[in-house]
């Protein structure tokens, strides 16, 4: 019954988005006014029902419903109550589902509140989030029904991947479609601009908290995505550059150049063309991306749902929706008018850069991303990584980096980097000069045995730090405004997070032992030893768990209990590293497999300061929090003192 | 748009994101087309066997070296086990092969001879020859990752083709055609 109502739900959702389509397009035309006021009660409708069959789609989970074919094939009734529910967007329909909740519920939140928007230009951004909704729409209910029933109920279902059992990826990719999804609304403002050629400051401010909303999730949810991976894969790293990494770190560097381009849309009414651009960029990334992980085009780690014929179906959507939306790009963006100069020593010119390059990243990460299927076509077989994603990132990012650093302190229009008067005005030379002093650092900190790339992160990352913390100087702390400090906190945790990178990769220590019950080893300054092993049972896994004892530089002992866990719905196998955090690093314990002469083999890495690349992530999430809060405080604000004179009009009978 | 346009250098600027877009999506088109062969073939493909001589894995085979496939006929070269379980799968597959006259040459990897006797014997013995490789020495030689394996080797000892995992009944046409390949770039 659940089941058959979740889909009906979805269908009659569907048919709204296509009644928004339609009558969002008719309200375009003069004699279609009328309907215009029908467009945003269409689009609430649509959010709750999508919502609805949502809900129906979790409760299946919840209860184990055998009947249903996606519960058989991704959930087991022995798995606890907190992985039936992640089971929900564990698999492709599910989580396509997830893709169509959150656009259609975005859709409804910008049809609920958004009011600085003039009304035509909402209008058209409704319809044009209708229209790529449609598609996804489409899709769910032609090739990917997540309420299939079996024709005769299974007694058990298959289970969940052991890997995806875990409370980090419960959250995770909800966290991140959030972010990939709730681009759309940036795409969707972009195609509205362009059908009304209403791109101007007013747009911008109201686009902009709509952007920061996504970008703070996709941040969060690459951060855990990255500690996810670091921590219950055993392969102590944090960054793979796997396809399906690069597809969540394209749209957020495209959506963080929005957010700045955005921004001096907003202050200066410059960057036109090119903000609209991003716009489109940043949503056609998560959707190319979508497309990458899902078709099985490119190998990845992350080979879940893999199946051409929705690869196929995915590209068309791909090719409609982006290739419409540059195509009207192409056609409308010569009538944008071209915004207003600036110096080239300016604030704009420096968020100018700053694009550039992160655009530039974005060019890199998409070219090394795309290559093995370039070579593929010619018949030859490569794999991209590290090598030349490293230096080839580096090169923009550094750059990049030292602009940061000295932007925020420079002065809308036009500045002076010489000749100042006041002291302020030396700052950005101070900074330059700092900064070039941290590159002679680094390039010294090579001779010892240090890669370039490394000790560029650790001797720019400092100042850096101190840098992003400048233009809270002379200020009354608490009398800053909220996206100040925003800006400020999430700067600083690019910094905080490139100091991590930075360790991680030059001081890491890595060791491999055989060890017998007993037997001790030295890991960078730990001394760890295994002092037994025990079988423990969960509820759906029973695992071998080591008892390691651990002490960092003589002083008091820590005991650790690394797993090696075996699953038996479906059957397999994960390795629970253990992890000691200090204040200056991590220490991290992988059990592997019992060799012949009875020896465990076990494996070490001593990684100093590596949390900061998280704590750094978690920043630079925060940063943008404070300027989302900031952002809606000022609106509540402006809508109090609206309703204050309104009311005291009223009662002086004006 | 009526108006004149004072910079038509930059009106070209803005069709190239719909220009790269679309080699983007011609990208993904040929990539949806043609799935990639995610098998890593052996880079001695197109090399000679390398120097072995095997002793005898069964009581009633020889052993096999490398100039029995110097006999200017191509043969098939099977690497297997009596433990793997697919290559207990594809034995029909092999007998075919040898049905249709190509001499089928096996190298039995890490095995006992009292449980290669009750493989063959279970699932029927294709091969001229089988040669017991105790070290996977051979099969590390010849870039062999697993078992089963099958190579097409020409006449002269030179490696045609590699199959990887078991043949299934649809390639057994394919390594026929492979094998009559060999053979005519062997005769000329």
């Amino acid at each position: 019954m659940i089941a058959e109502v979740g889909l009906a739900l979805l269908w009659l959702a569907a048919a709204l988005a296509a009644l928004q389509l339609v009558v969002g397009a008719l309200a375009l035309r003069p004699e279609g006014r009328a309907l215009a006021g029908l467009v945003r009660p269409v689009a609430v409708m649509q959010g709750l029902l999508v919502m609805g069959a949502f809900a129906a789609l979790v409760m299946l989970f919840v209860t184990t419903d055998l009947s249903v074919k996606l519960v058989v094939d991704n959930s087991h009734s022995a798995k606890p109550l907190i992985f039936k529910i992640a089971g929900t967007w564990g698999n492709h329909e599910g989580s396509m589902l997830l893709w169509v909740t959150i656009m259609a519920v975005a859709g409804a939140f910008v049809a609920l509140i958004e009011r600085r928007l003039d009304e035509a230009t909402l209008t058209a951004t409704l319809a044009g989030q209708a229209f790529i909704s449609l598609g996804f729409y489409v899709f769910l209910l032609i090739a990917s029904n997540p309420f299939a029933r079996l024709a005769q109920p299974a007694d058990e279902g298959q289970g969940l991947n052991p890997l995806l059992q875990d409370i980090g990826l419960a959250f995770h990719p909800p966290t991140l479609y959030v972010g990939y999804v709730g681009l759309s609304i940036a795409f969707s403002f972009a195609i509205g601009a362009l059908v009304t050629r209403n791109v101007g400051p007013a747009f911008a401010r109201a686009m902009r908290p709509w952007v920061l909303g996504a970008w703070i999730f996709l941040t969060l949810g690459i951060t855990a995505g990255s500690y996810w991976a670091y921590y219950t894969l055993g392969w102590g790293g944090w960054w793979f550059w796997d396809p399906v990494e690069n597809a969540s770190l394209m749209p957020w560097l495209a959506a963080t150049a929005l957010l700045h381009s955005v921004s001096v849309l907003q202050s200066r009414d410059a960057l036109r063309a090119w903000t609209v651009m991003l716009g489109v960029v940043a949503f056609s990334m998560s959707m190319v991306g979508t497309f990458l992980v899902r078709s099985g085009i490119l190998t990845s780690v992350h080979a879940f749902a893999v199946d051409p014929q929705r690869g196929a179906f995915i590209l068309a959507l791909l090719a409609i929706d982006i290739g419409g939306a540059l195509a009207l790009f192409t056609l409308r963006a010569g009538t944008v008018t071209e915004g207003k100069r600036f110096g080239l020593v300016s604030r704009e010119a420096a968020l100018v850069f700053n694009n550039v390059m992160l655009s530039g990243i974005l060019g890199i990460v998409l070219i090394g991303t795309l290559y093995p299927l370039l070579t593929e076509a010619y018949g030859v077989k490569v794999s991209v990584g590290a090598p030349y994603f490293n230096p080839a990132a580096g090169m923009f990012a550094f750059p990049m980096f030292v602009v940061m650093a000295v932007g925020p302190l420079l002065r809308w229009r036009q500045d002076r980097l010489s000749g100042a008067r006041s002291g302020r005005r030396l700052w950005p030379l101070a900074v330059c000069l700092a900064l070039v002093l941290a590159v002679l650092v680094g390039v010294e900190l090579t001779a010892h045995g240090i890669a370039l790339l490394p000790a560029l992160g650790l001797s720019v990352a400092p100042g850096l730090l101190l840098a992003s913390l400048l233009p809270l100087r002379g200020r009354n702390l608490r009398r800053t405004p909220l996206p100040v400090w925003g800006m400020v906190v999430a700067h600083a945790g690019i910094a905080v997070a490139l100091f991590g990178m930075a360790s991680e990769s030059a001081f890491s220590v890595e060791r491999l032992a055989a060890l017998s019950i007993g037997e001790a080893r030295e890991v960078g300054p730990w001394r760890v030893s295994l002092d037994g092993m025990m079988p423990v049972a969960g509820p759906n896994w029973t695992a071998l768990e080591a008892n390691v004892t651990t002490r960092y530089a003589g002083g008091t002992p820590v005991q650790l209990h690394p797993r090696a866990e075996t699953f038996t719905n479906p059957p397999g196998t994960r390795n629970e590293s253990a992890l000691e955090t200090r204040w200056n690093g991590q220490l991290y314990v992988v059990l592997g497999e019992q060799a012949e002469d009875g020896r465990w083999q076990m494996r070490f890495w001593w990684k100093p300061f590596v949390p900061l690349i998280w704590l750094g992530g978690a920043l630079v999430g925060l940063g943008g929090a404070l300027a989302l809060l900031g952002r809606v405080m000022s609106d509540i604000r402006r809508l109090v003192a609206k309703d204050k004179i309104a009311w005291r009009r009223m009662r002086q009978g004006r | 748009m009526s108006q004149a346009d004072p910079k038509p250098r930059l009106r070209l600027a803005l069709w190239l994101p719909l220009i790269l877009f679309a080699a983007l999506f011609a990208l993904f088109v040929h990539g949806l087309t043609n799935p990639a062969d995610t098998n890593v073939a052996s880079a001695f493909v197109g090399n000679p066997l390398p120097q072995f001589d095997l002793p005898p894995a069964a009581a009633d085979r020889p052993g096999l070296a490398t100039r029995a496939f110097q006999t200017g006929k191509p043969k098939l070269l099977n690497v297997f086990a009596s433990w793997c379980v697919p290559c207990a799968a594809e034995a029909p597959q092999l007998a075919a092969l040898a049905q249709a006259g190509v001499e089928v040459d096996g190298v039995a990897i890490h095995d006992q001879r009292a449980d290669l006797t009750r493989f063959l014997a279970a699932n029927g013995n294709p091969y001229a020859a089988i040669g017991r490789d105790d070290q996977r020495a051979v099969q590390l030689a010849i870039g062999s990752s697993g078992v089963p394996e099958t190579y097409v080797i020409d006449g002269h000892g030179v490696i045609r083709y590699q199959h990887i995992g078991d043949i299934r009944p649809e390639d057994v046409p394919k390594l026929l055609a492979r094998v009559k390949d060999a053979g005519k770039g062997a005769g000329s």
